[in-house]
């Protein structure tokens, strides 16, 4: 078994380097999210419905889920967290879905693209993609009308719509070898030249709030599954105990 | 065999009309298993076990999923969010799937090395097989129903496939789809091949599975026939009853595997990517092909085989090669002895490469191919097949140990 174990190792291991490469993206920094911390998910929840939800709908989510789950009153989410109106023209009730009232045909007519839908983005693009991307825009005026490009998703059709928060800012570049004996450009860093409102590291608590609020609605009872799981495992090694004795007492007999 | 005139009351009236006790006793109560089953006998009642949980676990999704092209996402969403426990169902049965094919792969290789598939067990292989393919096609268009874009392109790709048969390959596509491309009408036909047609295939041929297995009595670690020693009451010497001792045994069993399937339930039911694709988390959209197409985990080892090949028909033909060799084997294994334990260095590794080859073809089918890639899956489905060309040289005059008459 050892002399088989050997041989899968040696003929497994020249792949493993396959997985990696790719193209480089900048930034490319990893976050951590923390399942417990409710108010970074509320201060996420506010930029998402400011920022965002215009064009981007989280249309698998309610209004009072996510007041449920982050403890927020359903009247706080009705003056805080809503912003759109029905087809009666009246407010938006707090027990409907997150939907916007952007048209899939203008938004493709605006963008190019209807904005996806962002209700599961967390899970579909991971929270690292999405912290990155949101903190990758920079100034690339042969974009016309946007005037903006990004280091994470190139040639995307959004706007910075953050701007007013991170500022503008341009790319360092530096050349490296492409692997085909040339060289291109990659982007090492990003210098601010329109300050925002807020400082860099502000702007990236920000989106690390905003990306924390985009997790949790992605997957709304993450924190149940992870307490159930518990509970019934724990249960489950009890349950072992008693089944491993009730055999070893049966096979006494068995020689 | 005891007659009915044993049981008195209630179930001596029943026993009078049906035979109840007489099967409690030929399939648990007077069923003599060898007492020498060890860790791979477990995972036949495990896939008993998975299949009531998929079973189950199917009947209440049916409850609040719509099998219709605009609201089959949604519907999915609607259950994880808005009914209650849904989550718990819906990844109770999306592990389960890929839970069953890791306890049937472990079963089938149990009988891989203990030769079980031998005579007089060909029928039981066979049904198992039958089995296995059934499951196949049921996880195939299961995978569908949820409506991501893995979901269909993932059936796009596959069905396909039927594309590259002579002659009818078009019209044979188009039947299947029920359109040009995958739509509503695949999704519908999907949805009821797979919560009715499949599933009842299935329950009837893991009915004839045990009834087969239960005829001729069960294989051991030992490769030997236990009935050839029996005591004065006909009871095998090295046989014990399957109620209580295994029914306990495999208690245990059960409740292991239940802890690491709750490890992956209620804390990575995505596991990382390849229970549930990320790319399933985006709807199905015919006009967006996704970067990377790559089937479950449980297919890619064939998918790789079939990328293997440069010829389109030719892949086909290979990948379908590959399922179908594993039907002939207890043809192709013309050994006399079962067990891995008695038999000949050559064999063991055959075996080894068999493992290595299906394993490596397993990781490259999840990832896109490039050329080095597809060198090393034509070398590994050269190892897939080699194991059963080898093995039907070897096993005609293989030299092997000398078998115990009893078991150990």
């Amino acid at each position: 078994m050892r002399k088989i174990l050997v041989i899968v190792a040696a003929l497994i291991a020249p792949t493993l380097g396959w997985a990696a490469g790719g193209a480089a993206i900048f930034p490319n920094d990893k976050i951590e999210i923390d399942w417990d911390d409710k108010a970074a998910m509320q201060r996420g929840a506010r930029t998402y419905v400011n920022y965002c939800m215009s064009c981007h709908s989280a249309e698998y989510s309610r209004y009072n889920r996510v007041g449920a789950d982050l403890g927020i009153a359903d009247d706080l989410v009705r003056d805080n967290l809503i912003f759109t109106t029905d087809i009666y023209g009246e407010k938006t009730k707090v027990g409907e879905l997150m939907k916007n009232t952007m048209k899939t045909s203008y938004a493709e007519e605006a963008f190019g693209v209807a904005p996806p839908d962002l209700s599961l983005i967390a899970r579909s693009r991971g929270v690292d993609w999405l912290y990155n991307y949101l903190r990758g825009f920079y100034v690339d005026e042969s974009r016309t009308g946007l005037g903006v490009n990004n280091g994470v998703f190139a040639n995307v059709g959004m706007p910075h719509v953050l701007a007013e928060l991170q500022g503008l800012q341009i790319p360092k570049y530096r050349s490296e070898p492409d692997g085909h004996g040339g060289e291109h450009d990659v982007i090492v860093g990003f210098e601010i030249i329109k300050p925002g409102s807020m400082s860099k590291s502000e702007y990236d608590n920000t989106i690390h709030d905003l990306v924390a609020f985009l997790d949790y609605v992605a997957e709304p009872y993450k924190q149940t599954r992870r307490n159930v799981g518990t509970g019934v495992i724990i249960f489950l090694f009890g349950f072992l105990i008693l089944a491993y004795m009730l055999k070893k007492e049966y096979w006494k007999d068995v020689h | 065999m005891s007659e009915n005139n044993n049981s008195k009351g209630l179930l001596g009236w029943i026993d009078a009309r049906f035979p109840l006790t007489k099967m409690y006793e030929e399939h648990l109560g007077k069923y003599y298993a060898p007492k020498n089953f060890n860790f791979w006998y477990f995972f036949g009642s495990l896939a008993l076990l998975v299949l009531v949980l998929q079973i189950v676990t199917g009947i209440f999704l049916t409850m609040h999923y719509k099998p219709d092209g605009d609201m089959a996402f949604k519907s999915v969403e609607h259950i994880m969010r808005d009914v209650d426990w849904g989550w718990l169902i819906r990844y109770l049965h999306s592990t389960g799937a890929s839970a069953f094919f890791i306890v049937v792969y472990l079963h089938m290789f149990r009988a891989l090395i203990y030769g079980s598939y031998q005579k007089p067990r060909e029928l039981i292989w066979l049904f198992g097989m039958f089995i296995f393919l059934a499951l196949m096609a049921e996880a195939f268009m299961g995978y569908l129903l949820p409506w991501g874009q893995m979901s269909y392109w993932g059936a796009q790709v596959i069905i396909s496939l039927f594309g590259a048969v002579p002659i009818v390959g078009d019209d044979l596509t188009l039947w299947i789809r029920g359109d040009f491309v995958v739509s509503d009408a695949t999704l519908n036909r999907f949805f009821a091949l797979h919560v009715v047609a499949v599933p009842i295939v299935l329950l009837m041929l893991v009915v004839m599975h045990i009834i087969a297995l239960h005829e001729v009595g069960s294989n051991n670690p030992d490769g030997i026939d236990i009935k050839k020693t029996k005591d004065a009451n006909g009871v095998p010497l090295d046989g014990i009853a399957f109620h209580p001792y295994y029914s306990v045994k495999d208690l245990v069993g059960v409740v292991v595997f239940l802890i690491l399937f709750s490890v992956v339930v209620f804390f990575m039911p995505e596991m990382g990517g390849y229970f549930l694709e990320h790319a399933n988390f985006v709807p199905a959209n015919q006009f967006k092909t996704p970067e990377h197409i790559a089937p479950v985990w449980y297919f890619t080892p064939f998918y790789a085989i079939l990328r293997a090949v440069p010829d389109k028909l030719m892949g086909v033909i290979a990948m379908f090669s590959a399922i179908v060799v594993l039907f002939l084997l207890p043809w192709i294994d013309r050994g006399k002895v079962r067990s891995i334990r008695y038999r000949s260095t050559t064999f063991k590794w055959l075996l080894a490469m068999l493992i290595v080859s299906f394993l490596g073809l397993g990781y490259l089918g999840a990832l896109p191919s490039t050329g080095i890639r597809t060198l090393f899956a034509q070398i590994f489905s050269v190892g897939y097949f080699g194991f059963f060309v080898g093995l039907w040289f070897i096993s005609k005059n293989e030299v092997t140990k000398p078998v115990p008459e009893r078991v150990r």
